[in-house]
Formats: structure tokens, sequence, C-alpha cells
């Protein structure tokens, strides 16, 4: 591999576009995740009366099931939707990128 | 407010009480005889050989012995991580915290699964982009290969090691509860096996032991957790109910309970869990067995649907045990105690939901589990000494192949006959800190170095090697100076450093250390290594010139 592909990948508008749009997304999805974590520990520190809370009067469930459960999903839903489009949009930059250098 | 916020936002991350049983510590009582689990379990191994005898055919390269030829796919992958990552004390672990304190043991595993995510995002796509084999490939890309990869050798073998001991010495209580074995044949029997797989299937039957063991883990625990479901017919409402009826603590099971009684020791363990992870020479090697990027970002997402799917399953599993065992005489003793311990209530569940045949199963299922786990840990740590020590640092990148595969072999034996030793010198020692040294070890040397190398320009030699070192060692003084160390072990009357876990402050060494010394560092060398940044970026990011990815 000669030095003179990497220097007009850098260079390339494609090049950017898919770094400044990969980064961004990668970084709004891990804020995400690390908000939903940081919000669920300050409601077990400041508020565990909530998640002990019934979800109705009747019921045994309380409030902390559904919301324990659902961050255990919501890290695998922020996979898929990272995955996707990475997979997916990314990727096919990514490929048009890698021909017009090699051209 | 602040203390509480901190010990509240550690305890989200795992609790101590917990974290001792990944080693599986404290006395065991040797069960009888358990004709059925043996059984099961040779047949486990048999069929795990036939597949080592299978790879050892296909083995042929380097590439072929230590990335299983880049061959596995992202499926494959996922499961074979998900295999590495539910090792079978935290399968009983976990199932045993719900058993006693509820939502706790819920709190405690979303800790353990929300490191995945972030490394997805952050790490995988470059580090497979850029690796070959190691973590050390891409930690020293553009620097100096001598010093660092001999810095990351040590830091994954420090990491192996620890981890290793632990495993070890919990197979051998795990095995003499579940099975009647005695301790000493049972660890013995983990070390030739682990050395079987490794030595002649290399990473191919390392992944394939790792899959069949993760899909027979998760198929046991959907079984359990389809009966204890079955039992409430399908009704979550009625589940919780007769749960808060019969266990002693009421309706606390129902929200978070449990303290840390020192916040700083308890975050500093906190960041241990999510950082280390992404500093476990085992499971970052585990990215090098798929093909490229797009792959890799297809292990995690699989990954984290198994593991987090496995985590749901040990907290119903976890509440059918306080119906079903806590409620029947026969799984206790004289004293009202369940038999064989807390960490046992999975596995007499699997006895009241499927008889004497299941229990069995589990417990050939535990046991194949510890077999995964030390078989990655071998790999990885003889991958370090032959591909980063041998090939690269003494050889200096001109060994040829068949040499280092064989020092590969070589060291494996070695590690086999180290673990084993280890294992009976440590039988009665407490290792519950070790795990939890492991992680801190993988936070402060490994996870820096490997990280800054990938994201920050300015990064040189000098800066990763102070650095990585000043973590290594700082992770290890702080361990040796706390209160595990100085006081229960060597008998001082007083920590010098007062706290359970260094992560905290050896990450923050560690981070500064090479900050420092990077900006401080004018050499023309210095510079080189800042230019090369830039080619270096084009690749993580494109795969131009990865590994593997021009083969098809």
């Amino acid at each position: 591999m000669n030095d003179s592909i990497y220097l007009s990948i850098q260079n390339s508008s494609r090049f950017k576009e898919l770094v400044s749009k990969r980064e961004r997304f990668a970084w709004i999805l891990s804020a995400i995740m690390l908000g939903l974590y940081a919000g669920f520990i300050l409601l077990i520190a400041y508020g565990p009366q909530v998640l002990g809370h019934k979800i109705s009067p009747d019921s045994s469930i309380t409030w902390g099931i559904p919301l324990g459960v659902g961050l255990i999903v919501s890290a695998f839903i922020l996979t898929g939707i990272y995955v996707r489009r990475a997979n997916g949009e990314f990727d096919e930059l990514n490929k048009a990128i890698l021909k017009e250098a090699q051209q | 407010m602040i203390r509480r916020l901190l010990a509240t936002l550690a305890f989200g991350v795992f609790a101590p009480a917990v974290w001792a049983a990944d080693a599986l510590t404290g006395e065991v009582q040797k069960q009888p005889l358990n004709v059925a689990a043996i059984l099961m379990f040779v047949a486990f191994v048999g069929a795990t050989l036939c597949i080592t005898y299978w790879a050892s055919k296909r083995n042929k390269t380097a590439a072929d012995y230590y990335s299983a030829g880049g061959r596995i796919t992202g499926f494959q992958n996922g499961l074979a991580i998900a295999g590495d990552y539910m090792s079978a004390a935290s399968f009983l672990g976990i199932s045993a915290l719900v058993f006693t304190s509820g939502y706790d043991g819920l709190i405690y595993s979303i800790g353990f699964l929300v490191g995945w995510p972030i490394i997805l995002f952050l790490i995988a796509e470059r580090l497979r982009n850029l690796g070959k084999y190691t973590f050390a490939d891409v930690a020293s890309y553009r620097l100096g290969q001598k010093e660092i990869r001999t810095l990351s050798a040590s830091g994954s073998l420090v990491v192996v090691a620890f981890y290793l001991i632990a495993q070890m010495v919990g197979a051998g209580k795990l095995i003499q509860l579940l099975f009647g074995l005695d301790y000493h044949v049972a660890v013995i029997l983990v070390g030739i096996l682990m050395c079987l797989y490794v030595l002649f299937g290399g990473m191919l039957a390392t992944t394939w032991v790792q899959i069949i063991k993760a899909v027979l883990l998760l198929s046991g625990a959907s079984f359990m957790a389809l009966m204890v479901m079955k039992h409430v017919n399908f009704d979550f409402n009625a589940l919780f109910s007769e749960a808060i009826k019969v266990h002693p603590k009421g309706e606390a099971i129902m929200s978070p309970g449990g303290l840390v009684k020192d916040p700083i020791s308890a975050f500093s363990l906190g960041l241990a869990l999510m950082f280390g992870t992404a500093g476990l020479p085992h499971i970052l090697m585990r990215f090098f067995t798929v093909s490229d990027a797009k792959e890799a970002r297809k292990s995690v997402l699989y990954a984290t649907g198994f593991i987090g799917y496995f985590y749901i399953l040990t907290f119903i599993i976890g509440f059918g045990a306080i119906l079903l065992v806590s409620t029947n005489p026969d799984f206790k003793d004289a004293a009202g105690a369940l038999i064989g311990g807390n960490n046992m209530a999975a596995v007499h569940l699997a006895d009241a939901v499927g008889g004497s045949v299941f229990l069995g199963f589990i417990s050939a299922v535990a046991f194949a589990t510890i077999l995964a786990v030390v078989a990655g840990l071998t790999l990885a740590g003889a991958s370090a000494v032959s591909h980063d020590l041998y090939a690269s640092v003494i050889k200096k990148g001109k060994a040829n192949e068949k040499d280092e595969i064989r020092v590969s072999k070589i060291t494996t034996i070695a590690l086999a006959v180290l673990a084993i030793g280890l294992g009976i010198l440590f039988e009665s020692q407490n290792i519950a800190f070790m795990v939890g040294l492991a992680f801190s070890i993988a936070a402060s040397c490994n996870f820096p170095v490997l990280l800054l190398s990938m994201y920050w320009k300015k990064l040189t030699t000098r800066g990763a090697m102070i650095g990585g070192w000043l973590g290594l060692i700082s992770a290890v003084a702080l361990m040796i100076l706390g209160p595990t160390i100085w006081v229960q072990i060597l008998g001082h009357e007083k920590a010098i450093y007062p706290y359970e876990y260094p992560a905290l402050f050896s990450m923050i060494i560690a981070f500064v250390g090479i900050w420092f010394f990077s900006i401080t560092d004018k050499s023309k060398a210095a510079d080189d290594e800042r230019a090369l940044f830039f080619p270096q970026f084009v690749r993580s990011q494109t795969g131009l010139g990865a590994s593997g990815a021009v083969s098809h």
C-alpha cells in the first residue's frame, strides 16, 4: 500500500464526511447509553422509592422491573441502531471512498 | 449527598459481595459423586475433543492458529464472546444475588452490560481495522515495537495470570461441589483439557468450545426460566407476589436495597469493571477472528443480545429459586441454610424443575463454562509471548511462522503447568480480590494505551511506555498496600492505601503519565510517530490495508 493513497483519502471530502458523520453518531449513541444508565443510577440514589413503587395498586410488579429490563433492552437496541447505519450507509460511503482512491 | 451518589453509582456497576462470587470463594462441602453429571460432561469433552481434532487439521498458518484465519462469522463470534463473558461463577453468583436480595441482582447485571455498547461505538471497528492477532498490534501500530509490545505483553500476562488463578480455584471448588470429585483431580483435569484445546486446536477450537458452551448455557437457562414461568402460569405478577410472600425480606426484594460501606472503593471497582472489559486481552483477541469491521460490529450486536437475554433469564431463575428452592426442605441442611451455600440456588432449581438428569446437565454446563473461559485466557497469554515478545521483540519481526507457533505451543504447556500449580497453591487462599485486580490492571495499563493510540495524535512511545508502566505498577502496588492484601493476608494492623480497589487512582496516574510524557517528548522519533497518525487514522476508519479484509 503506498502512501499517496492514504494521503488522497485523507484529503478527500467524502472521507471527511464519513469521519464526521460516524464519529458524531457514535458519540451521540454513547452519550445516550451513559445518560440512560446515569439516570437509572440517580434514581437508585435519590428515588429508590420510585423504583419500588407498584405500577398499579393491585399488582406486585414495581416500576424498577420494567425500567431495569428496559435498560438491558435499550443497550441491545442502541447497538442495533449503530450496526444498521454503520453496516449500511457508512460502509457504502466507505466503499465509494476506497474506489475513488484506487482509480 | 455526594457520598451517597458515589456509593450508589458504584453499586450500580457491581456489588462487592457478588464480585467475590465471580471467584467462588469460601469453604465448600464435597458432594456425593454425581453420575448423570459426569456422563454428560464426558459427552461434552468427547465432542469438543473431536472438534479440536478437526480444527487441528485445518490449522496451517499462524493466522489460522491465532485468529481462526479470520473466518468466524459475526454471529458465531457474538456467541463466542458471550461464551467468554458469561462465566460459571457469574451465572451462579447473579442468580444467588437475586435469590438473596431480589432487585439488586438486576442492578448488578445491568452494570455488566452497559460497557458493551460503548466498546462497539468507540473501539471495535478501529481495533479490527488496525490489528492482526493481538491488541498489542494496535497499541504499537505507529510506536516503538520493542517498548510497547513488551508493555502490552506484560500487561496481558499479568491479567491472564490473576484471572487464571481465580478461574482455576473456582473450578476446583465448583467441581468438588457439583461432581463430588477431589479438588486436585478437578484442577489437573481443567489444566490438561484447556491445554489440549489450545495446543492442537488453536483459536478455531477455542472459539467452537465457547460457542457450544454458550448454546448449552443459554438453552439450559432458558429451560429453567420457562419451567419457572410455567409454574406461575406465565404470569409475572404471580411470580413476584408469591416470591414476596415466601421471602424473609418481603416487599423489599422488589426495590433497590444493598448498601456500600466505602464509596471510593466501590466507585473504583466500578471503573475497573467498565473499562477493564475493554482491556482484557482474551476479549480483545476475539475481534481479530472475523473478516472485517462489518462482522466485528455484528459480533458486538449479537453478544450484547445474548448477554442481555442471559441476565434477564438469571433474574427469572433467581425468583424461581425463591419460589421453588427456598420453600423445599430437601435443599436445606439442618440449620435451614441452602445445601452448598447460596451460590447453589440455580443448581438446586435445576433439580427442582428438571429432576436429577437436568441437574446433571446444568452441572456439566457449569464445568464446560469454566473450560471455555480458561482456554480463551491461555490462548491470549500464549499469543502475547509468541507474537509480541518472541516474534516482534526478540526476533524483531523476522521470526518464521513455524518457530512462532512452536513458541506459542511451548508457552501454552508452561501456562497450563503454571495454572495447575497455582490452582493447587491457592486452594485455601482468599482469591476473591484477583478478578478485581485483573480488571483493575486491564483498565489501568492495557486500556489507556490502546484507547489513546487510536484516538490521540500526540501520543508518543515515551508517553505510552512510561504512563502504561505507571498504571500497571500503581495498580499492583496500591492493591498490595490496600486492606485485602496488606491487612488480611500479610497481617498488618492498618492498610497504607485505605481502599479496596486501585483503578480510580491508577487509571488517573496512567492517563496523566501518558499525557505528560507524550507532550514533553521533543525527540525526532516522537515527531515521526505523530506524523504516522494520519495513515493510521485512514486505515482505522476505512479498513484500507487491514489484514484479512482483502482475502475475498
